[in-house]
């Protein structure tokens, strides 16, 4: 009971830092909403699926960047579905570093293009190793853990 | 529906009985979203909303699974991008072959995408990420529709209901085991529950829904053919085709939608390759209509040749459908709105007045902005054209009266209608050219053209279909003309017509469309080539192209600007919002359009030529392309070779609609026009 206090305690304050160092907004929240008994590991779920879609999308945009001259149209694509994918996790800074992305992509900016995507690469990877962290701990502590996660 | 309701005190009550306490739980959802996170997180909080989910995440797949299981969904939910289809096509062929409503999503907000949305037909549209707030509601979608549906069905079928009630004529057995069939196998799956709650409402909600099947389509169309547009009313369409447990306002829907789709074939790019085998709604056909007609509209007043109140009426009447998603009376207002309105401009057709009034939708059409670019206006004039050109060539064919050219006109208001909204929203156009073609089809002469394009095109307005469509419609014309640079539309003569032809074909190579296209789109892309080209020779060209109608008044300049006004903002939308497709997409409208524009372009004179050209040509078949002055048939009567039948089906069709389609329907009547009066 005592460690798995100390557990909760834990993911209480990990989860906490992931909002209040902007990685996360309202919508990891509602994912959060919806888990339930049926689906007691549906926020993991969901953030693996995402996980496993984008990392092909930052490969695809990363091997598109190489290109010359730069196809914006196309980048402009990836990114919109980058974007979609991690705005429904919740990923906010990886979803500001997008629309940022898409911007310069709009305005043909190359430079602005490659230099955003290595801020949004780096935050992404951030975001992740810390949301594995955090679920391989929920999953130490328990699925009711994370369901009665108060916000 | 499913009951399974894990609230507790309702599933004991509901157990066995009255699903109305539950619904809307057990709505069928098919979500359909490339996007495995989006696609998982909308599962389960459609879920959470206890409705019964499907996910997908190829279009492809999803609409398979909508053909096998035509009866398995109640509502579309789909993302807009999605690499294997577009998620507004997927929109249009489910409108046009299921008739379910489709919500579209998209992390995109921006206004172009969200109005392309509406002008596609899409019921709701979400920006993602999508709360389970707005997914709660959905279901209203689903009643609203059905209450629709029912309606139409009752007011197509109101002239024969009190007959087949008490008689037990073939009609009433039709009805009545058909009833029976549809009605206990549709409810078995949901009704029971909302039936009882919407008891009172009952039949409105639960009209039996007919699946139009390949077949039973091709039937039809070989009974309206058989029967002739002209005379193809659903009474004599159900003999023809003499399928047990059809019942006549089955019938007489799916001949609404069929004019609708020949419409919009003319002005839409056809894409749907069996879009117009299920049954479909109207909501796709007006969603273009509205937005070409917006589109045109503008344009037309860009070029100053329509007056921007019109413009804004026809906008608006056809935002107002598409908004509205009216049943079938729908389409019928709104092509009686163009016609008030073009009347109000034109004076052509005596009939048009009295839609004006019950042009709720013109109403809504003054406050709607329009914006259409010299490019909408310049397709427009090619659409308008190439519609032109085709109208002419019905007429030519067959019968020298007016006929053709009031029809034609009112296919080119849809038309226009549909398209001017369309590129509104960032250029679907499709939709058009098949309310283009309902109009068409009233004449007859047009209905052929524009079945040859491909009377698949449902009402649904799918612009795919119509593109190639157009394609097919455009053939005949296009076989015989040579190769019509695409800046010189020679008006004024049969080769200019076939000029015109010839620059579609160029465009599209319908001849290969139409065959295959029959059932889907028709590519009016060469529609959109000439008035393109007509555009940039003449700048008021439009005018000429707006009369579609024109061509019936081909004999009349004046009227032929008039009638151009709405075709080829319409036309011109279409052509140029799908670059390829729009040489396909103007078929159907093209061939209203054309036979104006090419009227218009070169001068009066020469359109009217034209304008005859193309009317008997378009009424090779149809007897009922009330073409005044068809007296050019000479010209290219064998461009038709093959619309006979769709020809007559055109005219079959618009005859039906005229006729058969019940008093909303009557509405249309183009044949009291008198080009003569439209003002030049």
């Amino acid at each position: 009971m005592e460690r798995n206090q100390q557990l909760r305690r834990q993911l209480a304050s990990m989860r906490q830092s992931l909002f209040d160092q902007g990685h996360l907004d309202e919508q990891f929240i509602l994912l959060e909403e919806l888990q339930d008994d049926a689906n007691p590991n549906f926020v993991e779920e969901v953030v693996t699926l995402h996980y496993r879609d984008s990392a092909r999308l930052i490969t695809t945009i990363e091997r598109a960047l190489e290109k010359s001259p730069l196809d914006f149209n196309k980048l402009d694509g990836y990114m919109h579905q980058f974007k979609g994918s991690s705005t429904s996790i919740g990923a906010k800074k990886v979803k500001a570093e997008s629309t940022q992305f898409r911007e310069y992509c709009e305005a043909g900016n190359g430079e602005g293009c490659m230099k955003t995507f290595q801020l949004l690469k780096r935050d992404y990877a951030t975001l992740r190793r810390k949301l594995e962290a955090y679920f391989q701990l929920a999953r130490q502590a328990g699925p009711n853990e994370i369901a009665c996660r108060p916000k | 529906m499913n009951l399974n309701n894990d609230k507790g005190s309702m599933s004991t009550a509901s157990s066995s009985v009255t699903v109305s306490d539950q619904f809307p739980a057990g709505l069928r959802v098919l979500v359909v979203d490339d996007d495995p996170t989006c696609l998982r997180i909308l599962e389960k909080m459609l879920g959470t909303c206890l409705y019964e989910v499907t996910k997908c995440n190829r279009a492809e797949i999803a609409l398979d699974m909508l053909r096998t299981n035509k009866n398995g969904y109640d509502i579309v939910i789909s993302d807009v991008h999605m690499p294997d289809m577009d998620g507004f096509k997927l929109l249009e062929q489910v409108g046009l072959e299921m008739d379910l409503p489709v919500i579209m999503m998209s992390a995109d907000d921006s206004k172009q995408v969200v109005m392309k949305g509406v002008t596609h037909g899409a019921c709701d549209y979400l920006i993602k990420p999508v709360r389970i707030e707005a997914l709660k509601n959905i279901w209203q979608h689903v009643v609203r529709k059905r209450k629709n549906e029912w309606k139409d069905l009752e007011q197509s079928g109101s002239v024969e209901e009190g007959d087949r009630q008490p008689k037990p004529s073939e009609e009433a057995d039709y009805s009545s085991s058909a009833n029976e069939g549809n009605w206990r196998t549709s409810k078995r799956r949901k009704d029971e529950e909302e039936e009882m709650e919407e008891r009172d409402d009952t039949s409105t909600l639960k009209k039996p829904r007919v699946v139009w099947s390949v077949e039973l389509h091709q039937q039809f169309v070989s009974a309206v053919n058989q029967l002739g547009i002209d005379k193809a009313v659903p009474k004599k369409i159900l003999e023809l085709m003499n399928v047990p447990g059809l019942t006549r306002e089955n019938v007489a829907s799916h001949l609404q939608k069929y004019r609708l789709y020949l419409r919009r074939l003319s002005g839409v790019s056809p894409h749907q390759g069996n879009s117009f085998i299920s049954s479909h709604s109207q909501e796709p056909p007006y969603g273009s209509l509205s937005s070409l007609s917006g589109l045109d509209f503008q344009t037309l007043a860009a070029t100053g040749q329509i007056p921007a109140q019109s413009l804004a009426t026809l906008q608006a009447a056809g935002l107002a459908r598409s908004a509205a998603k009216p049943g079938l009376p729908m389409p019928l207002v709104d092509q009686r709105n163009i016609f008030s309105f073009d009347n109000q401009k034109l004076r052509f057709g005596e009939g048009q007045p009295q839609h004006m009034s019950s042009g709720k939708q013109m109403n809504l059409l003054h406050g709607i902005p329009t914006t259409m670019d010299s490019k909408q206006l310049v397709n427009l004039h090619h659409s308008a054209q190439s519609l032109g050109s085709l109208n002419m060539q019905a007429s030519a064919h067959g019968n020298p009266s007016g006929q053709s050219s009031p029809l034609l006109m009112q296919m080119a208001q849809p038309q226009s209608r549909g398209q001017i909204l369309t590129e509104t929203s960032g250029g679907q156009v499709p939709r058009l050219p098949t309310s283009v073609g309902h109009p068409i089809l009233s004449n007859g002469a047009a209905g052929a053209m524009l079945a040859r394009n491909g009377i698949g095109e449902n009402s649904r307005g799918t612009g795919y279909n119509s593109v190639s469509q157009t394609s097919s419609v455009l053939n005949f014309p296009l076989n015989h003309s040579a190769e019509l640079p695409g800046n010189s539309f020679p008006l004024g003569s049969t080769p200019g017509i076939s000029a015109g032809m010839s620059t579609l074909t160029t465009k599209g190579g319908f001849q290969e469309e139409i065959n295959s296209d029959i059932k889907g789109s028709g590519g009016f892309m060469p529609s959109y080539d000439i008035f393109n080209d007509l555009q940039q020779h003449k700048p008021h060209n439009w005018e000429l192209q707006n009369v579609g109608f024109a061509f019936d008044a081909s004999q009349h300049s004046n009227s032929l600007q008039a009638s151009v006004d709405v075709t080829p903002s319409v036309l011109v939308n279409q052509g140029y919002s799908s670059s390829p497709r729009n040489v396909q997409n103007s078929s159907v409208s093209a061939m209203g359009k054309p036979i104006f524009s090419v009227g218009e372009g070169s001068e009066h004179g020469n359109a009217l030529n034209v304008g005859q050209h193309l009317n008997s040509l378009l009424v090779d078949n149809s007897t009922r392309v009330k073409s005044e002055r068809v007296t050019d048939t000479s010209c290219q009567p064998t461009l038709l070779p093959q619309h006979f039948g769709q020809e007559d089906l055109m005219s079959a069709i618009l005859k039906q609609q005229q006729d058969g389609l019940g008093p909303a329907e009557n509405d249309f009547e183009f044949d009291g026009y008198s080009l003569d009066n439209i003002p030049v």
